[in-house]
């Protein structure tokens, strides 16, 4: 019941003129960097996110956390309408959006993804407002070994369900604790991997990279396609949107189950990409209209894209309660709490309840808004997709520099985003994942103070990390979810010899 | 990305891989030897500044090589790009560097007119009427959001300084 009055307080902060107006222009810059090749959720939110350092920090989070929503509706528009997705997440949204579009029925595929993108937020939401307050309260007894191993079944979840080579994974993400160590050891206050080189003593800040290796890295390969980007036409009006959301009820089963995939699978942090394609691939095996898959079924539309959104959103249950982001983009928001002073964990829902509950009421309004906004500025976007890359590379590029540079003001920052994109363009190309870098080079401070608080505790024994039920089992779901691949493997070798025996 | 015809030329995937798994094993060894450096051991605070990096520094190392040996059993013939397409990544990647480094010096205003100018100009193809619009519009537009709206000082060259901007 405290929750509710809470909520409902959140309700009145968000409802202020000023935050409604940066909650509608977060929306739309959010829907155009979804559009926008090169410009994805959690690079665009890092250069916005010196734009906020002059607000209150629940004004900031709120134009912030719009920009994401905006970019998770705005990444559908151009998978359906250009076969081209946005974003990692719209990609299963291609196989039967672009379809339906060839088959001159956009609007329809539109207003689906839209509708579907709204009520896997919704249901995510829902399950935040009520979950949120239990895991953080759960969490305030949390010590150090809890925390660490918190961040050990984050990190190892990201290895055992991401597609890329678990060896892979593991480098990327040893490279940005590597990153993270770079620079003043915050809990001895020594120097440490500088090599005399002034410009590393403030270490490298995770704004730069996100930027370098997503902004410029994605210019990169999309240049690598040549500069032919073409776009096409959209209309939607509101005849097809109302026909089209009377045909979606029927499918309330494949829009609950995609509800579910999407929120686990956000909490852990595997994110929205691997939702999508999940829900995707069950919905093709379950539905009786699977074999239509990949010719234009609009329940190939519904699957993904609700899985995607409630991901996206869900990602945002673990930063608020526990500290770890549970997508990219959740991890830079995470760095922008830090920046404002806050202290992401627990505490926040005990010391900063206006800002958590105003961010939760912003969730519902902002979704909302951004549902009412696609659908009404669809022309309007694809418009935008019309003009030239050639034009919108160099703008975009130019913004990523700002946004470098905005971090701390400092010109060497631009010049290592440069670097982090080229090294970003390679590695990409390599299968190397660049979420786990991002996220470990985010929480490696943390991770490291709790794992050597811990230590310290114990005398330096590890079995501090096995010293307790909570502790234990914490850990085992970590080991489990590295060793993931390895025991599905073993499980499938097993599975054909049992007849035989 | 797999769909190269046979006819196109380029770099073998498989040599980028093994290049960039030793690079990456390098940045391992470097991070090692730094931590050594910091002191691995347990001090009167506990495990010295070196000791997590220390770890992550093997890990690295250890990641590398697997790396390394599976980049070694890959096919030889899938490129990692072809030609032309690494020249198109490189007719940005140049630019862009000197772009991103002539900031300090002219500032990001005259920087960036110019960067978006040449960009539009050599690989757009577009009139000049249109390319000044955009190289000079931009800028303009990036001041008054920046500097003025939101009060974020960006770097500024001479010619700003002329202007008293």
């Amino acid at each position: 019941m405290e929750e509710l009055t809470s909520l409902f307080h959140g309700f009145a902060v968000t409802l202020q003129p000023f935050n409604i107006m940066v909650m509608v222009i977060g929306i739309v810059l959010g829907i155009l960097i979804g559009v926008l090749p090169g410009l994805g959720g959690a690079n665009g939110v890092a250069i916005l996110l010196p734009l906020t350092f002059s607000m209150s920090p629940t004004s900031a989070i709120i134009m912030l956390t719009c920009i994401y929503w905006g970019a998770l509706f705005g990444g559908a528009i151009t998978s359906i309408l250009f076969n081209i997705p946005g974003e990692p997440w719209s990609v299963a949204t291609t196989f039967d959006g672009h379809p339906m579009a060839q088959q001159g029925k956009a609007g329809e595929a539109l207003t689906a993804a839209f509708t579907s993108s709204f009520v896997g937020a919704l249901f995510a939401v829902i399950m935040i407002t009520l979950v949120a307050p239990l895991v953080a309260s759960f969490a305030l007894r949390f010590g150090p070994a809890e925390k660490f191993a918190v961040y050990f079944l984050a990190f190892c979840s990201f290895v055992g369900l991401s597609k890329e080579p678990p060896f892979k994974t593991i480098v990327s993400m040893m490279i940005g604790f590597a990153l993270a160590t770079v620079g003043l050891d915050s809990i001895t206050g020594q120097l440490r991997l500088t090599f005399g080189f002034t410009e590393l003593l403030q270490g490298f800040d995770f704004l730069i990279a996100v930027i370098g290796l997503f902004g410029i890295g994605e210019i990169l390969l999309t240049m690598e396609e040549g500069l032919n980007f073409r776009g096409g036409k959209a209309k939607i009006d509101l005849k097809v949107v109302l026909r089209t959301w009377m045909g979606l009820p029927k499918y309330w089963v494949t829009s609950l189950r995609s509800c579910v995939i999407g929120c686990w699978m956000g909490v852990t942090p595997a994110g929205a990409t691997p939702a999508s394609f999940m829900s995707y691939g069950i919905a093709k095996r379950v539905s009786k209209n699977g074999r239509n898959f990949g010719k234009g079924e609009i329940e190939g539309v519904v699957a993904p894209e609700t899985a995607a959104h409630a991901a996206g959103t869900a990602a945002l249950l673990p930063m608020l309660s526990l500290g770890v982001p549970g997508s990219p983009t959740a991890a830079v928001l995470l760095g922008g709490l830090l920046i404002w002073g806050l202290q992401p964990g627990p505490m926040l829902f005990v010391e900063q309840k206006e800002f958590v509950w105003g961010l939760i009421a912003s969730m519902y309004l902002g979704n909302l808004v951004g549902l009412i906004i696609v659908l009404t500025c669809v022309p309007v976007l694809a418009a935008i997709l019309r003009i030239p890359f050639s034009i919108i590379a160099p703008v975009i590029l130019v913004l990523c520099a700002i946004g470098a540079y905005t971090v701390n003001n400092n010109s060497f920052d631009v010049i290592m985003m440069m670097v982090f994109g080229v090294i970003g363009y390679v590695l990409k190309k390599c299968d190397y994942p660049l979420a786990p870098l991002v996220l470990a080079l985010v929480l490696g401070k943390m991770a490291e103070e709790a794992f050597r608080q811990s230590l310290l505790a114990s005398q330096g024994h590890l079995g501090i990390f096995f010293s307790n039920g909570l502790v234990s089992t914490i850990m085992v779901l970590g080991l489990i979810a590295l060793f993931w691949s390895l025991i599905q493997e073993g499980l499938t070798r097993l599975r054909p010899a049992r007849p035989a025996v | 990305m797999n769909t190269q015809n046979t006819s196109s030329t380029g770099p073998a995937h498989r040599s980028v891989e093994i290049g960039v798994a030793i690079i990456l094993a390098i940045v391992g060894i470097i991070v090692t030897y730094g931590s050594v450096q910091a002191g691995i051991s347990w001090g009167a605070e506990g495990p010295r500044a070196g000791f997590f990096p220390f770890y992550v520094g093997l890990a690295i190392i250890i990641g590398s090589c697997v790396n390394l040996w599976n980049a070694m059993r890959e096919s030889p013939a899938g490129l990692f790009a072809e030609w032309s397409q690494l020249r198109q990544v490189m007719s940005v990647v140049i630019p862009a560097t000197i772009y991103v480094v002539s900031i300090s010096y002219i500032g990001l205003y005259v920087a960036s007119g110019i960067f978006i100018a040449w960009f539009m100009r050599w690989l757009g193809k577009y009139k000049w009427p249109i390319v000044a619009a955009v190289a000079i519009g931009m800028p303009v537009f990036i001041y008054f959001v920046f500097e003025k709206w939101f009060l974020v000082p960006l770097p500024k060259g001479p010619i700003e300084d002329w202007l008293n901007l």
